[in-house]
């Protein structure tokens, strides 16, 4: 417990200190705006792909609707600011709130899925959203939302990319996160020790959709443009790319995977049509050497163990049922 | 309902489960009392893995009913039947593989937990005094089952026979009035098996529990069991004592049967 304490409190610091480092170069304007726009771009990934990775890494619930919740974050604040003149950090939370309702909804229903087909609900909703968007002429349709004040500074950004990365680790690091775990290891024996896995995945996927939510909110007040197609399924595999590379269930992991694919993401603008095409490889390398991805825990590596875990898995299917 | 001033815990009456066309099991009846420690055996496929899989909420029975503590289970969820007091383990193992084996342990706290998600989102001081509490308590019941020195092990790296000892350990840690366990010392040598035995006495007495135990060896249960339940093809063939059991000529066809 005492160890856990010291590397929270080393994280603290060394994330103070990057953020004095990048505010001193930016306010000496030794960093350029495309810089910035990149750091501000990787500051909503890291929170985009620590939220999935407590849906999916951690909880093992394949989704592919990431940026639905993102999209209903940045909708929802947008129209705040622009229409209804809410100050900036409240409508950011009030689009992370919208999308935690959404995680409660979607939740609800589809989490009597498993597998394939949740990950084909979860899918279908991020596209549901997208469509609903695309024909409602209040929100600007196929053109999107336009003019939205760019009010995302890098100390704000800053600021909520630490507390999601906080408040997650948190989680994950508790009673309850191990809950999560328990599901995402073995679903019936962790039902059968008395975990409610129904009311733990629902917990998993509006924590998630909340800080999806409001990375969204954030991205919409720095780019000024938000359309419906910001939010699609590519997106939402980007997302997911980000995850499976920096380490399934490791949130550090997850950062790094974010600030990867964002790098990638800036250097291959010129290139849209590569971008896809990168990811795959990167992925595809990844499964052959580092298959628990970039930073996946030791814990979880399966070079060591997976002798001992292919045996403990001849004795499931000795007998399919429990 | 009172079985000569004997409490009963356990009373499934006429369960029945059918899989498709398949009757796993036809209207079993039997009953437990508080503090019994009973044999469930038959031959393979007899239907008692899924007697515990109706007992612990995998599935419901298709037509009886099943009541723990005077209260009906039968068809309710596994993990609220957990916090009713029934606990078991898995023919086979289930473990949280990636997991340490203190982990494991702790996660059958959970229910026990008394601080909330926010105070742990947030550190607030009792989400350590919470923590703290799981860690002891996880501790103390794998120093009973030897495992302590081991507690930050991965679990999958336990050897098979500690892991059956884990799986056993995590179900006592929820805290069970009637402790489940099937077939838990498949794999076992003699020597680990004559120690589990042991420990499954000891436990029932420190822990004031009342056991149902599946395996498949005669001679243990024989030796251990205040009474014994044999199924057959889905069907309660005996019940009795073990001496009962030992001369019941089903019993005897129902094995015999089996080998031929
Ligand atoms: N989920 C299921 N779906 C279909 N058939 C099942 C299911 N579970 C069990 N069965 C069938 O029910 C019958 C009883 O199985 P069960 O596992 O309860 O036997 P058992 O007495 O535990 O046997 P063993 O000693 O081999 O463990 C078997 O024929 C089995 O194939
Ligand atoms: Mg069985």
């Amino acid at each position: 417990m005492k160890k856990l304490n010291k590397n929270f409190w080393v994280g603290i610091i060394a994330a103070l200190a990057f953020y004095g480092v990048v505010q001193v170069l930016l306010t000496t304007g030794i960093f350029t705006d495309v810089t910035r726009s990149m750091l501000l771009l990787i500051g909503v990934n890291i929170m985009l792909a620590v939220s999935l990775n407590l849906i999916t890494g951690i909880t093992g619930q394949f989704s592919i609707g990431h940026a639905g919740f993102m999209s209903v974050g940045a909708y929802t604040s947008a129209i705040l600011t622009l229409d209804y003149n809410v100050p900036f950090v409240p409508a950011i939370i009030a689009g992370g709130l919208l999308a935690a309702v959404f995680g409660v909804l979607i939740g609800m229903p589809t989490l009597r899925l498993n597998g394939d087909y949740l990950a084909i609900a979860t899918l279908g909703f991020g596209e549901i959203i997208r469509i609903i968007m695309l024909n409602t002429e209040y929100v600007g349709g196929a053109s999107g939302l336009s003019g939205i004040p760019a009010k995302t500074t890098w100390t704000m950004l800053f600021l909520f990319t630490l507390i999601t990365v906080v408040v997650i680790n948190n989680f994950i690091g508790s009673t309850h996160g191990r809950a999560c775990i328990a599901i995402r290891e073995n679903e019936i024996a962790a039902e059968a020790m008395g975990i409610n896995t129904t009311r733990y995945k629902i917990i998993a996927f509006t924590i998630g959709a909340l800080f999806a939510g409001m990375a969204g909110g954030l991205s919409a007040h720095t780019f000024y443009v938000i359309t419906p197609g910001s939010f699609n399924f590519l997106k939402s595999f980007e997302i997911i790319v980000m995850v499976v590379l920096g380490g399934l269930g490791s949130t550090a992991g997850s950062i790094v995977g974010a600030v990867f694919v964002t790098l990638l993401y800036t250097y291959l603008r010129e290139f849209p049509e590569w971008r896809m095409i990168i990811y795959s490889i990167v992925l595809i390398l990844m499964m052959i050497f580092r298959p628990s991805g970039l930073l996946g825990k030791t814990k979880f590596s399966l070079g060591k163990f997976g002798k001992k875990e292919a045996k403990a898995n001849d004795a499931i299917s000795e007998n399919s049922a429990p | 309902m009172t079985q000569s001033a004997k409490t009963v815990l356990l009373d499934v009456k006429e369960a029945s489960r059918s899989f498709g066309g398949l009757k796993a099991l036809s209207e079993v009846s039997l009953h437990i009392d508080t503090g019994e420690l009973i044999g469930l055996i038959g031959p393979n496929g007899a239907g008692k893995t899924t007697l515990f899989n109706l007992l612990t909420g995998v599935y419901p029975p298709s037509t009886g009913s099943i009541i723990l503590n005077n209260e009906s289970i039968g068809g309710m969820k596994p993990y609220k039947i957990n916090h009713k007091g029934a606990a078991r383990t898995f023919q086979n193992i289930r473990l949280f593989t990636s997991m340490t084996v203190l982990e494991n342990v702790k996660i059958a706290f959970h229910q026990h937990a008394r601080h909330s998600l926010f105070t742990s989102m947030l550190r607030l001081p009792k989400h350590f005094k919470g923590e703290d509490e799981i860690t002891q308590k996880a501790m103390d019941i794998l120093k009973i089952f030897d495992l302590d020195e081991q507690s930050e092990e991965v679990a999958s790296n336990l050897s098979y026979g500690n892991q059956r000892r884990l799986e056993i350990a995590r179900a006592l840690a929820a805290g069970p009035k009637l402790l489940l366990l099937d077939e838990p010392a498949a794999g076992m040598n003699p020597n680990e098996t004559r120690d589990l035995m042991n420990l499954i006495a000891w436990i029932r007495k420190e822990f004031d529990l009342t056991i149902l135990l599946i395996e498949h060896d005669m001679s243990l249960v024989m030796g251990v069991c205040d009474r014994i339940y044999v199924l057959d093809r889905g069907m309660l063939i005996a019940n009795g004592t073990p001496t009962e059991i030992r001369s019941n000529p089903k019993v005897i066809e129902a094995y015999l049967g089996q080998e031929a």
